[in-house]
């Protein structure tokens, strides 16, 4: 017992002087391998964002049967698209679709169309969280409740504005969760982007152990450093939602007794409400 | 009266299916008036208001503004919507914006208004509705009475040509049904086109100058409220009115 104990201390010296060679030699590689991986998966979410609110919109798009054949027909063509693309891009592994677009594509057009590891990489990534975010928007914009959407029609808005005005924002405010998700997501699987050779943290793990066999304590610092990246971005996340709920209470804009009497200015919300559930 | 025709509904008729719940609706409205469409619930009244505002695509009618067929595929719904207020039972309020920009989002988006001069207007009618001093409240942070006005003060700051209500008061409790009433009756004397449709007798009977009881998707009975009120000459608008008399 007594010399297991000596045994575990032994190792978990070794496991720290080894660490401290790895840093020593390789700190630049991880570190930059790091911000790649984060530049990617914060880039790839945000466009990834922009492609699913867009999406989102296009697949709430309506007619009513009064409506100019043309019409139905463009809209019902631009839902059909938004749907194979969700489904292609949601049903296919992203490290496929990084091949079909580094190496597929310059195959099938005899090298006219190729991008370069990076671009392919942001391509790749960018494409499938839009994907993902198609279905998050729509959910979202579903959650919304009816009347927001007849009360801004009522004031003479269209779909466009209504939706850029009042059911987007809104939308956005809810799906941020899932955005959050996301982002997480995209931090870790871009490292499914070795494949075509891009140089993310993953790939600074794998050029590492190819050389020194450091197999575990390389592992150890690779996963300490996506842990303490996805942590970090969880709580700015929080910190944005938090952001946009905006303040609690709200003065009045004049001091009117017989409206003190009757306003609900400190109605709990918000924070309040939340310590609440806790 | 009928030469200031703003609204005029021919053979309107709407189904839900095989469900048909107006029935060659034909109805005119003048400028100025106020006009009460009263009746049981699922006779029609909200869907016939939902119509007008094209909320609802009848199924078949006339729907003329001006002269102009607004069922037509010519006509924008947004530009004729934008003409034509509605105040919803359950206020819908925008969630996102605080009372002011709920006010102004409509004239800078819709009409082109600047900044400035929809601040300014969404002033003057919050404070014709006794709202101005909540213009930083967000929708969530005040009492349904206070949503309505601001409700109210929305669709007014569009500076439509008619205003509909849609049971404005019926989602309030007893109390604030009051300050809703008294600011709908203000507008209503200040000549105000305004359609309501309401399940308040005391308001059709004071403040509107005409009555319709509608009962199983027609017009059953239209005239003066004190026609409506006092003498009703179909059996189903003595029937509807009798289960009011206690009440009143």
């Amino acid at each position: 017992m007594g010399s297991e104990a000596t045994n575990f201390t032994d190792i978990i010296a070794k496991l720290g002087s080894d660490i401290v060679k790895l840093w020593q030699d390789a700190a630049p590689q991880y570190l930059k391998g790091a911000g790649d991986t984060l530049l990617l998966a914060v880039v790839a979410t945000a466009v990834g964002c922009l492609i699913g609110l867009y999406c989102g919109i296009l697949q709430t798009l309506s007619y009513s049967k009064n409506d100019f054949w043309l019409k139905k027909a463009v809209i019902n063509t631009t839902k059909a698209f938004v749907r194979v693309y969700v489904e292609v891009f949601r049903g296919t592994p992203m490290i496929l679709q990084a091949v079909f677009i580094f190496f597929g594509l310059p195959y099938l057009t005899g090298n006219a169309l190729r991008f370069d590891v990076i671009t392919a990489a942001y391509i790749v990534v960018s494409v499938n969280t839009g994907a993902y975010m198609a279905e998050t928007v729509r959910g979202g914009i579903l959650s919304i409740d009816k009347g927001q959407t007849e009360g801004a029609m009522a004031i003479g808005m269209n779909h466009f504005q209504t939706m850029v005005k009042v059911i987007l924002p809104q939308t956005l405010r809810n799906i941020i969760p899932q955005i959050g998700n996301n982002l997480i997501i995209n931090i870790k699987d871009t490292s499914v982007m070795f494949i075509i050779g891009y140089a993310e943290l993953f790939a600074a793990h794998k050029s590492y152990v190819g050389a020194t066999y450091l197999y575990f304590p390389s592992a150890v610092v690779t996963m300490a450093m996506y842990l303490i990246m996805t942590a970090v971005c969880s709580v700015l996340l929080r910190l944005w939602e938090h952001l946009m709920d905006g303040p609690e209470n709200f003065n009045l804009a004049t001091t009117d007794s017989l409206a003190l009497t009757s306003g609900m200015n400190n109605y709990p919300s918000g924070k309040r409400r939340k310590r609440w559930a806790r | 009266m009928s030469d200031n025709v703003i609204l005029k509904v021919e053979h309107l008729s709407k189904d839900f299916g095989s469900n048909r719940v107006l029935k060659d609706i034909d109805f005119t409205v003048s400028q100025g008036e106020v006009i009460s469409i009263i009746g049981a619930s699922g006779s029609g009244k909200s869907t016939l208001l939902r119509c007008i505002n094209l909320l609802e695509t009848p199924t078949s009618g006339v729907i003329l503004y001006h002269g102009t067929n607004i069922l037509d595929r010519k006509v924008k719904p947004p530009k004729y919507r934008s003409k034509v207020g509605m105040v919803f039972q359950s206020f819908n309020l925008f969630n996102n914006m605080n009372v002011l920009k709920n006010c102004m989002v409509g004239q800078t988006t819709v009409l082109g208004k600047s900044k400035e001069e929809a601040k300014e207007n969404a002033l003057k009618y919050l404070s014709n509705v006794g709202m101005d001093a909540y213009i930083k409240a967000k929708p969530k942070q005040l009492s349904g009475g206070q949503k309505q006005r601001v409700a109210i003060a929305r669709a007014l700051s569009m500076e439509p040509e008619i205003l509909l209500f849609d049971e404005p008061t019926s989602a309030l409790d007893p109390e604030t049904v009051g300050e809703v009433l008294s600011v709908m009756k203000t507008l209503a004397e200040s000549g105000m086109t305004m359609i309501v449709v309401t399940h308040e007798m005391a308001f059709a009977k004071d403040v509107s100058t005409r009555v319709i009881y509608m009962n199983d998707g027609i017009i059953c009975e239209e005239g003066t409220p004190e026609q409506i009120f006092g003498d009703p000459q179909k059996g189903e608008t003595k029937a509807f009115l009798s289960r009011f008399r206690g009440v009143n």
